[in-house]
């Protein structure tokens, strides 16, 4: 049984941080199909479309009868660890600092055997397990052998960590805790175990009746000023926290219901992106940095970093479509920001939601997500180390459609359907 | 004494600190709060600095920034076009304001206990009447600063000084206004607070009589001063020029006040 984690030790202050090296990153274009499905938290395997092969490692042609139509479709991970090892050796150097590593070969029920590293809790070979796909710390994709069942402490796993961000005695900046979500987020946090939640405030005066001071009273809870509108605010926090932050979590956000007919001026639209758009670039350049410097500063690392975006980023919903675009400028700088961290190691989460249930979407009918779903998905994301989540029936919908025909997803939704 | 001697004998004052300048500015920065509106509705931006470059490779000699705010942020001036009871007045806007109004005496009427035991406090009739019983009558012309200690809050929350049913700073009645304009033909009012009006004003009747009524006059405001503990109850004498932009419904701007001794 995983031995659960404990709290980590306070640091030497006078040893140096160790920095990150990352693992072996090269995949070929076929390979990187695994990568895209572990990045939603999906195990795939190309199936031939002609003769029903199932195939790896990933290649153009089918190994059974040389079809190039090979769709990669999601699978059960059931099978038997068929042989392991375990690395007392490496000369790379991500795996030569984390020696001894346990690897395993398992023949899948579905046909082929794969190489895997191993859950600590799965026994010796021959053993039934469930293979799994996450994305390790250079984000692509890696299979691993789990145990059949859940048991305790499993997320707790030496490796299983290096691939995840649990929230776990772990150190999360949430950005505006002025909100609903923002306060669900910090609350989700806190029960998932976090050891300090940094919640950011703008305009301070506006907080009577936000809700604040519920979670204010949270002893891991600690109020910050932050206004990502506010270069010298932002460089004003990271000073302050940015070498204690593990991660950070930019839920910040201005969100007003206007296409463009709906509002003379501006002063709406520019809201939205200095906040959604140059508040991340501001946020990012100034704890950026910091956080690649720590991500490989022992068991409570600096991991990761989550933005919430919207599924309005995929396609411009017209009545909220200032928004949408701020939204679609944010996801296209979140993908900058994934490639510049994933250098280091720290993983970028993008959080696609639908409508949130909150007071900008009030004219929108339901589903909508309640702000503890939000949040929730956030923690799961962090614990699953996926790269791109969308919670909730609309978002999971526009997206099957987006990814159907953005063409026809951007005609239906100008015609309102 | 002619005129010319007048002036330098003015800046020699000043040179040697026979006059005095105290500066009732509020220095421009992103701490500053900016007035709040209801969300849905457009808002005054803060004020914003983003470095240009800082002896580096943007611009390796030299250090500048580029900043952003409203026309009312900050310590600012607001002229009559500001509200629409003054809209088609003849030189209404910044840019047109006769200059020789920018420079002008000024009465600060003291309201600070009152403030402090009452942040919703308002400027009365009596409070003037009573200010010129001390202090003679107040001269056509002139600026009414009304001094709270407002500015002595330095926390912004305190400043904001917001609730579950709005903002509490102090400021002038609506006949308080009316009395000076109509009576005293004063050439505007100052407040230290983040508006000319009270916090409350809205539900003043008219909503803002402060703005309703002084720049319906063509009359000026002046908000988010400081330093007004300074000043002489009278005697004193502003310079106040706004920036001078097309059209513009205010701006920020340095208020300095020359003090006789």
């Amino acid at each position: 049984m995983t031995m659960p984690l404990l709290k980590p030790r306070r640091k030497n202050p006078v040893l140096r941080t160790r920095q990150m090296n990352v693992p072996p990153g090269a995949r070929s274009r076929v390979a990187l199909g695994m990568t895209a499905a572990a990045a939603e938290g999906r195990f795939a395997l190309q199936v031939c479309a002609d003769c029903g092969a199932v195939q790896y490692p990933p290649r153009e042609a089918c190994h059974a009868c040389l079809s190039p139509r090979l769709p990669w479709r999601e699978q059960s991970g059931l099978g038997t660890l068929v042989a392991e090892t375990v690395l007392h050796h490496s000369n790379d150097l991500f795996f030569r600092e984390r020696l001894p590593w346990r690897l395993g070969l398992v023949h899948l029920e579905s046909g082929p055997t794969v190489m895997v590293h191993l859950h600590g809790d799965v026994g010796a070979a021959p053993q039934p397990v469930r293979v799994g796909a996450r994305l390790d710390r250079a984000g692509q994709a890696i299979l691993i052998g789990f145990p059949r069942d859940e048991v305790p402490h499993m997320a707790d796993d030496k490796m299983l960590r290096e691939m995840t961000h649990d929230p776990k005695f772990r150190k999360v900046l949430v950005t505006d805790g002025m909100t609903r979500t923002g306060q669900a987020i910090a609350r989700a946090l806190v029960d998932a175990g976090a050891e300090i939640v940094w919640v950011g405030i703008a305009e301070p005066w506006k907080r009577h009746g936000s809700g604040l001071d519920e979670i204010a009273k949270l002893p891991q809870v600690t109020l910050m000023p932050l206004d990502l509108t506010d270069s010298r605010s932002v460089t004003e926090l990271a000073g302050e926290i940015g070498g204690k932050v593990d991660i950070v979590i930019n839920n910040a956000e201005i969100h007003r219901t206007f296409g463009i007919a709906a509002r003379r001026g501006l002063d709406a639209a520019r809201a939205e992106m200095d906040v959604n758009y140059f508040g991340l670039l501001r946020l990012a350049q100034e704890f950026g940095p910091a956080l690649k410097g720590r991500s490989a500063d022992g068991v409570v690392s600096a991991t990761a970093w989550v933005n919430l975006l919207s599924i309005f980023a995929l396609a411009n919903f017209a009545p909220h479509g200032t928004y949408s675009a701020s939204k679609a400028a944010a996801l296209s700088l979140a993908q900058c920001l994934r490639a510049e961290m994933r250098q280091a190691g720290i993983r970028v989460i993008n959080v696609f939601p639908g409508p949130i249930d909150d007071e900008w979407n009030q004219n929108l009918p339901p589903p909508k997500l309640t702000p503890a779903a939000v949040a929730g998905a956030i923690v799961k994301a962090l614990r699953d180390g996926v790269e791109d989540v969308y919670p909730g029936d609309v978002a999971q919908e526009w997206l099957e459609r987006w990814r159907d025909d953005p063409k026809v997803l951007e005609r239906e939704l100008a015609a309102g359907v | 004494m002619d005129n010319v001697q007048l002036l330098a004998t003015l800046a020699g004052a000043i040179r040697t600190g026979g006059i005095r300048i105290v500066d009732l500015t509020q220095t421009l920065s992103p701490d500053f709060p900016q007035i709040a509106l209801p969300p849905e509705m457009g808002q005054c931006w803060a004020f914003r600095v983003e470095e240009i470059s800082q002896y580096d490779a943007r611009g390796p000699g030299w250090y500048w920034n580029n900043f952003s705010c409203g026309e009312h942020t900050g310590t600012h001036f607001d002229a009559p076009i500001h509200w629409i009871s003054g809209k088609d007045l003849p030189h209404n806007s910044v840019d047109t304001i006769p200059v020789q109004n920018l420079v002008a005496p000024a009465c600060v009427i003291d309201c600070h206990e009152q403030a402090a035991e009452n942040p919703d406090y308002l400027l009365s009739v009596a409070d003037i009447e009573a200010f010129e019983a001390a202090h003679g009558r107040i001269a056509a012309g002139s600026w009414v600063l009304m001094r709270t200690d407002w500015s002595k809050r330095k926390d912004p929350e305190a400043y904001q000084n917001f609730d579950e049913t709005g903002q509490h700073t102090p400021g002038p009645s609506a006949e308080a206004v009316r009395f000076l304009i109509e009576q005293r033909d004063v050439l505007g009012f100052g407040s230290e607070a983040i508006g000319t009006d009270a916090g409350q004003g809205y539900h003043l009747r008219p909503p803002y009589p402060c703005h309703y009524y002084m720049h319906g006059a063509g009359r000026y405001g002046l908000q988010c001063l400081m330093n007004l503990d300074l000043l002489p109850p009278t005697g004193s004498v502003l310079i106040c020029p706004p920036l001078k932009i097309q059209k513009g419904s205010g701006s920020p701007l340095r208020v300095l006040a020359l003090v006789g001794a």
